[in-house]
């Protein structure tokens, strides 16, 4: 029986490359203002989730914002990215923007969705967000077919699957790495592990931690990474990326990283009996963005004032997209009806 | 001069021409290349077209249905086979969360364009795991259309509809059809999805057939003209959506109805159809619609419990005589 050549793994020159090649200045400079604007924008979220201006179920990415940052600027505009639940920092790193996604946490018309799809389901296909599912591992199998699409039309573009650690337990994930594997799919796979899948921790639901052989058993090549490390998650994805644009196949990374905040909603709990809080203190210690403030800082990228005025104006501009959010209106009543079907 | 073809046939002949027309348009299954698994519905596909389109996948139904889904939300117009509509259960998630509301959540911003080809497969003491006809529970769900084709020119001019709608069109063939004949344009054409078609007219009743039961159905007819019985047949052809007015139209002109349904009554097909009788089409009825289904159990395994099992002609006649009034002997 005939089986195909042993995989190249594009993670193995990883390592010597971390060290040798540093990420250059712009570069940092744009995934800190990345990371800023996610956290930003959510910490705003999140008050308004608190006064419940914003009643939709919020999924709060604080905390992760390095791996969306480090991949989708390894990214074309073109190249899709494939999302979940807990999407906010997906759809700004690709490029979505701050107004549609504040209007669209409002169900508002001027939202991303057009209000119709709340936080769970941000688009842009402008900029390679065809939609992202709430359903568990639901758009891994997308992602493998937007690569597909991808391979067929050969235009060269790759997508990206984000998902949580509990996603991996899901058969849909392996069937999808099965066909990704075979047909060398330009497909790289993410997997967040903040180490819970909504309350339960990821030692509850995995007899070893082990999480980065999830592609061995299909020769798809997978690599450990700290997930907080926003220049370690950027160069390790820009090697997947390139492994699935030269048409060598699909890639898996497990980015350890830690969700700050409870499964949906504003609150920390950390009184829930669900974790320590000495465990999220640890972790908040360990912030990406500050991670990255501090390098910057020593290598004189970014002065204090620059962050600060950085900040200001981020801030502002979550203020005019929540402005803007607030004075558009609700989908008319007359649209209820309107596209359950695409009419052409 | 009419060009008989058979509905299997009509179905590969549907595939060649609309892949031929369309590089974004491809078929994607288990079995798809199998000699055995699709009837001869792919049949000469895969040496036209080559492996690149015509791709047999492993066995992972959710999976290979998801990348289908999401290589049509990037311009590809996939044809996904499942050939036991029995497995298609396994990628429920994908077709009903995903295909059926990504363009209402989104307001139309992105278009599904997948044809969902699960085969109802059954007969031939399969028993209950490969014999099971689950279309209500695609017609139940918004964003989707269901499409049960009963003739050969349909076979044809429905899955060219099907494949050229912008939306997750579940194109639902019935196994018990492949080798039944008709006059099939050799040209490309489209029947538009949503219209229900009166193969028969009569004044007495109306029988309102979905998929192999219209076969059955015109059948059931003949039988019902020999006893001075003149019976309206009408061929559903789309379930979702229903066209409503084509049915009421001929509950308006006889006033009586039978719905042949091949599958089980509980929420079925036959029951929206039969309420729509005893909503809008309440003033036509002059006597009780009757159903002919699957008894309420799961299909059996053995020939001659098989053989009570599925409706045939003889369940549509019984019934219809009891719609017209006259008394009738048990089925025999």
């Amino acid at each position: 029986m005939l089986f195909h050549d042993e995989m190249i793994d594009p993670f193995q020159a990883c390592q010597a490359f971390a060290s040798a090649s540093a990420v250059d200045a712009d570069l940092q400079v744009r995934l800190y203002t990345l990371m800023l604007k996610c956290r930003r924008a959510e910490e705003r979220a999140a008050e308004l989730a608190e006064t419940r201006e914003v009643g939709c179920p919020v999924h709060l990415y604080l905390g992760q914002e390095a791996v969306s940052a480090g991949v989708c600027t390894a990214l074309k505009t073109e190249d899709q990215v494939f999302g979940t639940h807990r999407s906010h920092g997906h759809f700004l790193c690709k490029g979505g923007g701050l107004r549609p996604l504040f209007a669209e946490l409002l169900g508002k018309a001027t939202g991303c969705a057009r209000g119709r799809g709340g936080s769970m389901h941000l688009i842009d296909t402008s900029c390679g967000i065809p939609g992202t599912t709430p359903i568990v591992a639901a758009s891994i199998p997308m992602a493998a077919g937007a690569a597909l699409a991808n391979k067929m039309k050969k235009n060269g573009l790759v997508a990206v699957a984000f998902f949580g650690d509990g996603a991996t337990e899901e058969g849909v994930f392996h069937e999808t790495m099965v066909m990704a594997a075979i047909w060398d799919l330009p497909v790289v796979f993410i997997c967040e592990n903040n180490f819970y899948a909504s309350h339960l921790p990821l030692k509850d639901r995995r007899k070893r931690d082990n999480l980065a052989d999830a592609g061995k058993p299909y020769s798809i090549p997978s690599a450990r990474i700290d997930g907080n490390n926003v220049l370690e998650v950027h160069r390790y994805a820009r090697a997947a990326v390139e492994h699935a644009r030269s048409g060598r196949g699909p890639s898996f990374l497990e980015c350890r990283t830690y969700r700050w905040r409870g499964h949906v909603g504003p609150a920390w709990e950390w009184n829930l009996g669900i974790r320590k809080r000495e465990e999220v203190e640890e972790w908040l210690a360990r912030c990406p963005i500050r991670a990255l403030e501090q390098q910057l800082l020593a290598q004189k990228l970014m002065r204090e004032e620059d962050m600060t005025a950085l900040r200001q104006k981020i801030d502002e501009e979550i203020e005019d997209a929540l402005a803007f959010a607030r004075q558009s209106p609700y989908p008319a009543m007359d649209t209820l009806l309107r596209h359950v079907y695409v009419e052409r | 001069m009419p060009r008989m073809l058979s509905y299997g046939a009509a179905l590969a002949e549907a595939l060649m021409q609309e892949m031929e027309r369309d590089p974004a348009v491809y078929l994607i299954g288990q079995g798809v290349n199998s000699p055995w698994y699709v009837g001869n519905s792919t049949k000469g596909i895969l040496e036209r077209f080559g492996p690149e389109r015509v791709i047999d996948t492993p066995v992972a139904e959710n999976a290979e249905t998801g990348i289908a889904i999401g290589s049509a939300m990037c311009g590809m117009k996939p044809v996904v086979i499942h050939p036991r509509m029995d497995f298609c259960l396994l990628a429920l998630e994908q077709i009903v969360s995903q295909a059926a509301n990504w363009s209402y959540m989104f307001d139309g911003q992105v278009s599904v364009p997948v044809c969902i080809r699960p085969i109802i497969n059954r007969g031939g003491e399969q028993a209950a795991q490969h014999s099971q006809a689950l279309h209500a529970h695609y017609a139940h769900i918004p964003g989707l259309k269901v499409v049960m084709p009963a003739t050969a020119r349909d076979a044809k001019g429905l899955l060219i509809a099907a494949i050229r709608d912008p939306n997750p069109v579940v194109f639902i063939d019935d196994r018990w059809l492949y080798a039944v004949e008709g006059d099939v344009p050799e040209e490309p054409f489209a029947e538009e999805i949503g219209v229900a078609k009166v193969l028969r007219e009569g004044k007495d009743l109306s029988i309102v057939a979905v998929s192999y039961l219209v076969q059955e159905s015109l059948k059931a007819a003949d039988q019902l003209a020999a006893q001075g019985i003149s019976a309206e047949v009408l061929d559903v052809r789309t379930v979702r959506p229903l066209d409503e007015r084509t049915i009421l139209e001929s509950l308006a002109r006889t006033g009586r109805m039978v719905v042949a349904d091949s599958g089980w009554s509980m929420c079925g097909v036959s029951a929206e159809i039969a309420a729509l009788a005893a909503g809008p089409g309440f003033g036509y009825l002059r006597a009780p619609v009757e159903r002919v289904t699957l008894p309420p159990c799961p299909a059996p395994m053995c020939k001659p419990h098989e053989e009570a099992y599925f409706p045939r002609a003889r369940h549509v006649v019984a019934a219809a005589l009891r719609v017209a009034g006259v008394k009738a002997a048990r089925p025999t």
